[in-house]
């Protein structure tokens, strides 16, 4: 990555860590619904890092849609089914 | 098999990093992205089209036969789901699991969502109706217009916002907004120009052709944004409800 372009590289990275955190979060917890609330803070880091790559169209996207809305339609659904995932 | 798959994440992962170090650095001006066609965009876009944000001017109107398909996709995902999960007569059945009873209604819920909805639809209003000067556009509007329905859902109870947008209202909206999107389009061709050249309407709007770009960006953004706000509250509307529309989450 050409860290020279970037904002402030120290803020990339810290961001960069958490989404890991979160994405690996996602995927260890056996609690959907738990699955479902650390997507929507995955999406919105996301969101963070493509405001700090001056993406703003699709920083605002990832907000509304990723952090907002589908954090809903998942938490709506994994309150439907069991909510224990089995692997 | 644990062991199997976590070893093919591992190799897969290797080649991924491997083959990410190949991609061109971030923000390079000679990346084959950068070099042949996005100049043309950001140089001429604003002269074509009048619209300062140039990522709208190229969704809705350099590429605005992908966006109309995009929206159509939007449409048929919200009837997919529609027709797998919404039924009237028949009984609830088993995958779908007995809810936990609802605990009253909440008041400051209530009151926190009756003073942030009219807000969001005006914030969501703005977006859609300033998305060629700023970032935002049909899509975040239609976005946040929804979500500020879903949030009154799940502050009082589903019932409360069905009455007042219908379910029916709500299909012919997302039908709507597709037809709007493609109405804008076709009506080009019978001023004689080809399918989503918006550069025929300067006829009908009486402006130059340059500035009817921008009017029917403007006027695809917000059959994008109607179809959009409808299938996101559709979405909810079932998911939330398992099909049935009695009560929400």
């Amino acid at each position: 990555m050409n860290w020279d372009a970037s904002l402030l590289w120290q803020f990339d990275i810290l961001i960069l860590i958490m989404v890991i955190i979160c994405a690996v979060a996602a995927l260890a917890l056996k609690d959907l619904v738990s699955c479902a609330v650390i997507s929507g803070a995955y999406s919105f880091l996301m969101c963070l890092l493509w405001t700090e790559m001056l993406a703003v169209d699709v920083a605002f996207t990832e907000a509304a849609v990723g952090a907002g809305v589908s954090t809903v339609l998942l938490l709506g659904t994994a309150l439907h089914i069991r909510r224990k995932s089995k692997d | 098999m644990k062991r199997l798959a976590l070893l093919i994440i591992i190799v897969l992962g290797v080649l991924l990093l491997r083959a990410a170090g190949d991609f061109p650095d971030w923000g390079d001006p000679s990346s084959p992205a950068s070099t042949y066609l996005s100049p043309y965009y950001i140089e001429n876009s604003l002269r074509d089209t009048e619209v300062p944000n140039f990522v709208t001017s190229i969704l809705a109107d350099y590429r605005g036969y992908d966006t109309m398909f995009e929206t159509v996709v939007i449409f048929c995902a919200g009837i997919t789901v529609l027709t797998i999960l919404r039924h009237t007569h028949r009984k609830r059945e088993k995958i779908i699991l007995p809810r936990p009873q609802r605990q009253g209604s909440d008041l400051i819920l209530q009151a926190a969502a009756r003073l942030l909805v009219p807000p969001m639809q005006l914030f969501a209003l703005y977006v859609v109706a300033h998305g060629h000067h700023s970032p935002g556009g049909g899509f975040q509007g239609g976005v946040i217009l929804g979500a500020s329905f879903i949030l009154l859902a799940l502050a009082y109870d589903l019932k409360t916002v069905l009455k007042r947008f219908k379910e029916k209202k709500i299909l012919l909206c997302a039908g709507l907004g597709v037809l709007i999107y493609a109405g804008i389009g076709a009506f080009c061709l019978f001023l004689g120009r080809n399918f989503l050249a918006y550069a025929a309407w300067h006829k009908v709007l009486g402006t130059s052709e340059i500035m009817a770009h921008s009017h029917g960006m403007l006027g695809v953004e917000i059959g994008v944004a109607i179809t959009v706000m409808a299938i996101m509250l559709s979405l909810y509307v079932d998911l939330a409800s398992g099909g049935d529309l009695d009560e929400g989450l």
